[in-house]
């Protein structure tokens, strides 16, 4: 519901007029709700800011907040939101900052019908900024889960070197093709800027290995191969082999190990007895 | 007999994790053995993906049974997709037309102890499967 231009106008000067009093009466109701968790100065700042805001905006003839005027006000709800969500306030904390103007109005206009109609004007006004910074707030955090699920699949994803020429890829939890394709590119890199002739692919940490699972870590292994490393699968717990053998999928010639020790010790052997070969 | 069952819908990858830990959710409590459950959390992972890839997305719906002397789970996997045409080629090991390794089906029967499956060209496929306790 947008204001009409005599309320808007009876907005601003209400808002005038008694300056530091709702500042004040403002900035105390959203201390409360938020209980010494952002100094008092800041907040006084912060809603002093705002404040500023609704003025230019009503000042700037705007009767809704998607109007150009108030462009400059929706930006700061912006701002405010994205700083609350990013200091882990909750949603409604971060809307009491904007609703809590109303009670501040309250107070202040008269207790005539004229009075209640002005206040439910502002209040419809008000109401569409609280929305508007819940909306924005939803949306940071959004962004936050999005990057967080990002960062998840790069930690997720380790490859260590577990000895001269030995790397291993632990992996952990679902191996779905996004992260196969980000646990390929890292070994075969990881090959190569090590030159390590060795890679074990640890599976300790997959709670199911179907098919899937089983395909990506085959070509896991042939690309590897292909560069001239040799893979070695560990982490085969008892249930797991007896699920791979059900259902029916073959590793063939590629070396497994119940235990990613097991698999350092046969790679080690393997290392030791060739480069006593080569002696 | 069989209790209320709990229903999710597979419209995505993330929805294949939903179903693979609810089956392992109930897998416990119905006190299947280590190798059971994951045998019959394999068998769900292979069997909701075919219902997302191959039926286009569908639902799965996770119950627990009694025959009267044993406890059991049942699991529902059903599609509106284009259905299976020939069954028999499906069912075969390493037949694909999806580019997996085609075990998926032939091997998700092996995994479970019942398997059902109801499948109608342009109609969709319904599995049925089932685990006892031993």
């Amino acid at each position: 519901m947008a204001l009409s231009a005599e309320e808007a106008s009876r907005f601003v000067v209400l808002l005038e007029e008694n300056q530091d009093d709702l500042v004040g009466a403002w900035t105390d109701r959203v201390a409360a709700t938020l209980r010494g968790r952002l100094s008092r100065t800041e907040l006084q700042r912060q809603t002093a800011d705002l404040f500023k805001g609704f003025q230019l905006a009503l000042a700037g003839g705007a009767t809704d907040l998607a109007h150009e005027p108030a462009a400059e006000l929706r930006a700061q709800l912006t701002e405010l939101s994205g700083h609350r969500a990013r200091q882990g306030f909750s949603t409604t904390e971060t809307a009491v900052s904007v609703y809590s103007l109303k009670e501040a109005l309250l107070a202040k206009l008269g207790d005539d019908l004229a009075g209640l109609r002005d206040y439910i004007a502002f209040s419809a006004f008000i109401d569409a900024a609280a929305l508007f910074t819940f909306d924005s707030y939803v949306r940071v955090r959004e962004e936050l889960i999005a990057d967080q699920a990002e960062q998840l699949l790069e930690l997720s994803t380790p490859v260590v070197k577990l000895w001269e020429g030995v790397v291993a890829v632990p992996l952990v939890g679902t191996l779905d093709s996004a992260r196969a394709q980000v646990v390929m590119e890292r070994l075969l890199q990881t090959l190569v800027d090590t030159g390590s002739p060795y890679a074990i692919i640890d599976i300790t940490g997959v709670p199911a290995v179907d098919t899937q699972v089983a395909q990506h870590v085959l070509k896991t292994v042939v690309a590897a191969r292909l560069m001239g490393a040799d893979c070695i699968i560990s982490g085969i717990r008892p249930q797991i082999a007896q699920t791979i053998v059900a259902l029916g999928i073959e590793f063939g010639d590629i070396a497994t190990k119940a235990s990613l020790a097991d698999a350092l010790r046969y790679v080690l052997n393997k290392n030791g007895s060739r480069k006593h070969r080569e002696r | 007999m069989s209790e209320a069952g709990q229903r999710l819908e597979v419209t995505s990858d993330q929805d294949v994790v939903r179903v693979r830990q609810l089956v392992r959710t109930v897998a416990v409590a119905v006190k299947l053995s280590l190798v059971d459950q994951t045998k019959l959390v394999t068998a769900a992972s292979e069997l909701a993906r075919n219902t997302l890839v191959y039926g286009g997305g569908g639902s799965v719906e996770v119950a627990t049974v009694n025959n009267g002397r044993r406890q059991g789970i049942r699991i529902v996997f059903a599609d509106q997709g284009p259905g299976i045409a020939d069954l028999g080629l499906a069912l075969t090991d390493g037949y694909t037309t999806g580019g997996g390794l085609g075990l998926g089906l032939s091997g998700a029967r092996r995994l479970v102890d019942e398997f059902d499956i109801a499948t109608e060209v342009g109609q969709g496929t319904t599995i049925t499967v089932t685990k006892w306790c031993r």
